[in-house]
């Protein structure tokens, strides 16, 4: 706080600026803010409307996950992985049980794949349908993001007849999952997937050509394919770039390469094509969960080890997948005992943020929110 | 002494009030049961005023509900009527903070004016036939007057506060409030013509034909500027929640949140009262002469419905591109509403200078063609910076080197 | 028909102490209300902080801020103004004869020519 203060002399009474000259002036958004999605705090130098500088804080969320990890078992840490982007939880629990199953030449039940997969899809959906209403939202709308909630509530109804919770569900095992679905699993799913679908199309007809939302959003927040490679964005915001990298196709890990489903690709980068490119993958997300719901076979999904404690062999491993927000990846070091001596957690949300100053650069105030949306960052990854 | 109410005066139409001046004036002079008889009038009016915001309150929280697939308050009461009171209640006995370093004055003076100016819109409208507090033969010019007096409240609510949002919500909401204030004039003057008065109580009685059919131009460019002049979506940047938080009443609390809060309600109340007025031929109805002020408030909710909806819709727009709309596409609308009315007129008109129905009519149709015309074409002139989407669902960009470049790294 | 005229004027301008005086009244009960307890008024230096996103407020009292719409406001003043004297035309305009109109048009040309002229050195667009 000191140095802003010292930092901010520009904005004293008494020395007027030359006609023409920037009149910079401090304002700082959040923690405390309604539409930074979580705790997180920009302090934007502003010149009347225009942002000159931003300067990005975080941290305050921080709970030290990844030291946690090296205090807790192997099976124990699954429920903090659900902690990190606690809007994905299914996704983020698959990443860490294949890195654990990876060290120790696991198999994982047929069946099991399967259900993770379909999951996991539905989890995407379920993100993504919080990235459009909350993107909404910053641009002014309110009537997409509550479309957009029914349609979550659903998923995480379903979540719950499964898991037992509606989020932090701690519902894969390494080497499987916890326990069967429920019964009439694929009734529901199937019953879920034209209200999934209609509850996109509804908030996607109301939204995304909407003139003045492609007006908001259009050509905001542009960043080049250089720069998104440079600051190693994924999952949609490099997609949305124009760049066909999705680890689902370039490294398939699980069963993904037994669908076929397409990545949708953007063309300028910017906010709208961000948005677009999610909007897309949700309808590429019920692709993959008909046909995995076709495909699926009977069987048993719980894991080999049973409730056995874990000692992996020592070594090291990482592990990547793709979340809603982009490439998670979890580098794993076991020294052998029943705890691991070291976790690291790549977090799609923090690479993503890391580009926000670049991107927040001569845009107005009210981009800065949109921007910031279209990003669409998990705070609790990216403080951990 | 006894006090007779000429034919033509204000109050002649209306029995109640002719009733409570023809009985105040059996005892008191005639000027003072004038008043006492505007009293009623104002009664009624201030009353209007804050009850339509608070029905206004309901009807816009349960119809966005319903909009929305929720159901909005359904608490206390029957369908939740009675929230706003409820809300009023709790505002009325919460804590009311004036932040430090805010200038007092000001800050306590904002909301007075806000509410202030509501109220006072509504003293030229004419609720029934002959019956308005006030029948200004400048009525036009009065309404547009205290509208502008808004500004000034949001202003001082902005600036008092000693805060960075607050004072940003005002610079935003003074620029559009004056931005706007241009083509609503202007596109008002088209009315004024065909009106031949800018008495509100002869603009009704000139709209054989609604004037929206008659200068569809003009009420688009008023309905539009008005939504800005009271910051309703998609105008609402000086109060945007996303990114100013509140905006200008920022660090109100307590009662005062609740004047800001009235305030705006109503005055989307008064001015749905003014578009109706102006543009859908306010009390004129069938047996107008008996129910007048029931097809004035079924015209009110018509119009308070369009903002509703709009704002269950639409997004919100930059502050650039409001100016650009203001300033590019609705100033050419509202001069091109000012010419083509003035050029029909004259060319109309028969020799005593009156319009007829059939004439209302001809100018319907012109209008509407010229209205078809060029909402597109100056739109097209504001697009610019949209470009049309183009984006493919599966477009496939050429994956090579920079694709690894991009996966497999640890942070 | 003065008396009537004036009478008119008296009603607003009561009308105009009166709609002060209903919001007025309204603070009046808030503040007899926190006479009589039923309102807590209790602040401190936190409460009365203003709010600057949770973080303390950086800077002094009323920063220099840039506004950056004086071109608007000059623009405002300048129609508003002109546009104010083209209403009595208009009122009276059923019976005025053609050289009126041509004199409107001449009015608004001038208009027009200014407002292209603002667009074109670029005073439309908000910087």
């Amino acid at each position: 706080m000191g140095e802003l203060v010292s930092q901010e002399t520009a904005g004293s009474v008494g020395d007027v600026p030359e006609r023409g000259e920037p009149v910079e002036m401090l304002l700082n958004m959040g923690p405390q803010h309604p539409s930074t999605h979580g705790v997180f705090r920009l302090v934007l130098w502003v010149d009347g409307e225009k942002v000159i500088r931003a300067e990005p804080h975080i941290g305050y969320l921080h709970r030290g996950s990844e030291k946690l990890c090296e205090g807790e078992q192997y099976h124990q840490i699954i429920t903090l992985f659900d902690r990190l982007d606690y809007v994905a939880n299914f996704n983020n629990e698959l990443v860490y049980c294949q890195a654990v199953e990876k060290l120790m030449g696991l198999v994982v039940p047929e069946r099991a794949e399967y259900v993770r997969v379909i999951l996991c899809e539905l989890n995407r959906i379920a993100s993504h349908l919080l990235f459009v209403a909350t993107m909404g939202l910053d641009a002014g709308a309110m009537t997409p993001s509550m479309f957009c909630f029914r349609g979550r509530e659903r998923v995480q109804t379903l979540f719950e007849a499964v898991s037992g919770a509606r989020m932090m569900h701690n519902y894969f095992r390494i080497g499987g999952i916890k326990e069967d679905l429920p019964d009439n699993f694929e009734q529901l799913v199937a019953d879920l997937l034209p209200l999934l679908r209609e509850d996109v199309g509804e908030s996607d007809r109301l939204l995304t050509f909407n003139e003045i939302f492609l007006a908001r959003l259009k050509d905001v927040g542009v960043i080049s394919t250089e720069d998104a490679l440079d600051f190693g964005l994924t999952g949609p915001c490099l997609r949305a770039c124009g760049i066909e990298y999705d680890v689902r196709k370039a490294e398939p890990y699980s069963i993904y390469d037994r669908f076929d489903f397409d990545i949708p690709v953007g063309l300028d980068g910017d906010c709208w094509d961000r948005h677009y490119v999610r909007v897309q993958e949700m309808y590429e997300s019920l692709r993959i969960i008909e046909q995995a719901l076709d495909q699926m076979p009977s069987g048993d999904v719980a894991s080999s080890l049973g409730r056995r404690l874990i000692r992996p062999p020592e070594g090291e491993v990482y592990a990547r997948a793709e979340n809603p927000r982009g490439e998670i990846g979890v580098y794993l070091v076991s020294d052998g005992t029943d705890k691991p001596h070291r976790v690291k957690v790549r977090p799609p949300s923090f690479c993503n943020l890391s580009a926000i100053e670049h991107m927040l650069k001569d845009s107005w105030i009210a981009d800065v929110v949109v921007i910031l949306g279209s990003l669409d960052i998990v705070l609790g990854e990216v403080d951990r | 002494m006894n006090c007779v109410l000429a034919e033509d005066n204000i109050l002649h139409g209306t029995p109640l009030l002719r009733w409570v001046y023809e009985l105040a004036g059996l005892f008191l002079p005639c000027w003072l049961s004038y008043f006492i008889a505007g009293f009623v009038i104002m009664f009624i009016l201030v009353n209007a005023v804050l009850l339509g915001a608070a029905v206004f309150v309901w009807t816009e929280r349960r119809l966005v509900g319903r909009l929305q697939n929720r159901v909005g308050p359904n608490r206390w009461g029957p369908f939740g009527m009675f929230q706003p009171i409820a809300d009023l209640l709790k505002l009325i006995v919460k804590e009311d903070l004036i932040p430090q370093g805010a200038d007092k004055i000001a800050f306590v003076a904002a909301p007075i004016i806000m509410v202030a100016t509501a109220i006072l819109m509504l003293a030229v409208v004419p609720f029934a036939k002959n019956t308005a507090l006030a029948d200004l033969n400048v009525g036009v010019l009065y309404v547009l007057a205290v509208t502008s007096l808004t500004s000034v409240a949001i202003l001082m609510a902005g600036w008092s506060s000693n805060n960075r949002y607050a004072l940003f919500g005002a610079a935003r909401g003074v620029a559009v409030l004056i931005s706007y204030e241009v083509p609503v004039v202007l596109c008002l003057l088209g009315v004024v013509i065909v009106a031949g008065s800018m008495s509100l109580a002869d603009v009704v009685t000139a709209q054989a034909v609604p004037f929206i059919l008659v200068q569809p131009l003009a009420m688009f460019v008023f309905v539009a500027g008005t939504s800005a002049e009271l910051n309703r979506t998609p105008f609402d940047v000086a109060e945007a929640e996303s990114e100013l938080i509140a905006g200008y009443h920022i660090e109100y609390s307590g009662i005062k949140f609740g004047l800001i809060q009235a305030a705006e309600f109503g005055g989307v109340v008064t001015a749905s009262a003014v578009i109706a007025t102006l543009f859908l031929s306010g009390w004129a109805g069938p047996a107008s002469n008996y129910i007048g002020w029931l097809w004035l408030l079924i015209k009110i909710g018509v119009v308070a419905f369009l903002f509703i909806w709009i704002r269950a819709t639409f997004p919100r727009l930059r502050i650039d591109q409001i100016m650009a709309f203001a300033w590019k596409f609705l100033m050419p609308l509202s001069f091109i509403n000012l010419m083509a009315v003035s050029l029909e007129v004259y060319f109309l008109r028969d020799s005593s200078g009156a319009l007829t129905t059939t004439d209302l009519w001809i100018m319907t149709v012109i209008n509407l063609v010229v209205f078809a015309v060029c909402i597109p074409l100056f739109g097209s002139l504001i697009r610019d910076k949209v470009r049309p989407a183009q984006l493919q669902p599966t477009a496939r960009a050429t994956p090579g080197a920079t694709v690894q470049q991009a996966g497999g790294e640890v942070t | 028909m003065l008396e009537d005229y004036f009478r008119q004027y008296g009603l607003i301008a009561i009308f105009i102490a009166i709609a002060v005086i209903v919001p007025t009244s309204m603070l009046t009960i808030s503040w007899l209300a926190s006479r009589i307890g039923i309102r807590p008024t209790n602040p401190t230096p936190v409460k009365q902080e203003t709010y600057e996103c949770g973080m303390e407020a950086i800077g002094g009292r009323w920063g220099q801020f840039n506004f950056r719409y004086y071109m608007y406001a000059v623009l405002f003043v300048v129609f508003d103004v002109e546009v104010i004297f083209l209403y009595p035309w208009a009122a009276k305009f059923l019976g005025l004869p053609l050289f009126a109109l041509i004199e409107m048009f001449v009015f608004v040309g001038i208009l027009l020519v200014a407002w292209a002229y603002a667009w074109r050195k670029g005073d439309l667009e908000w910087a």
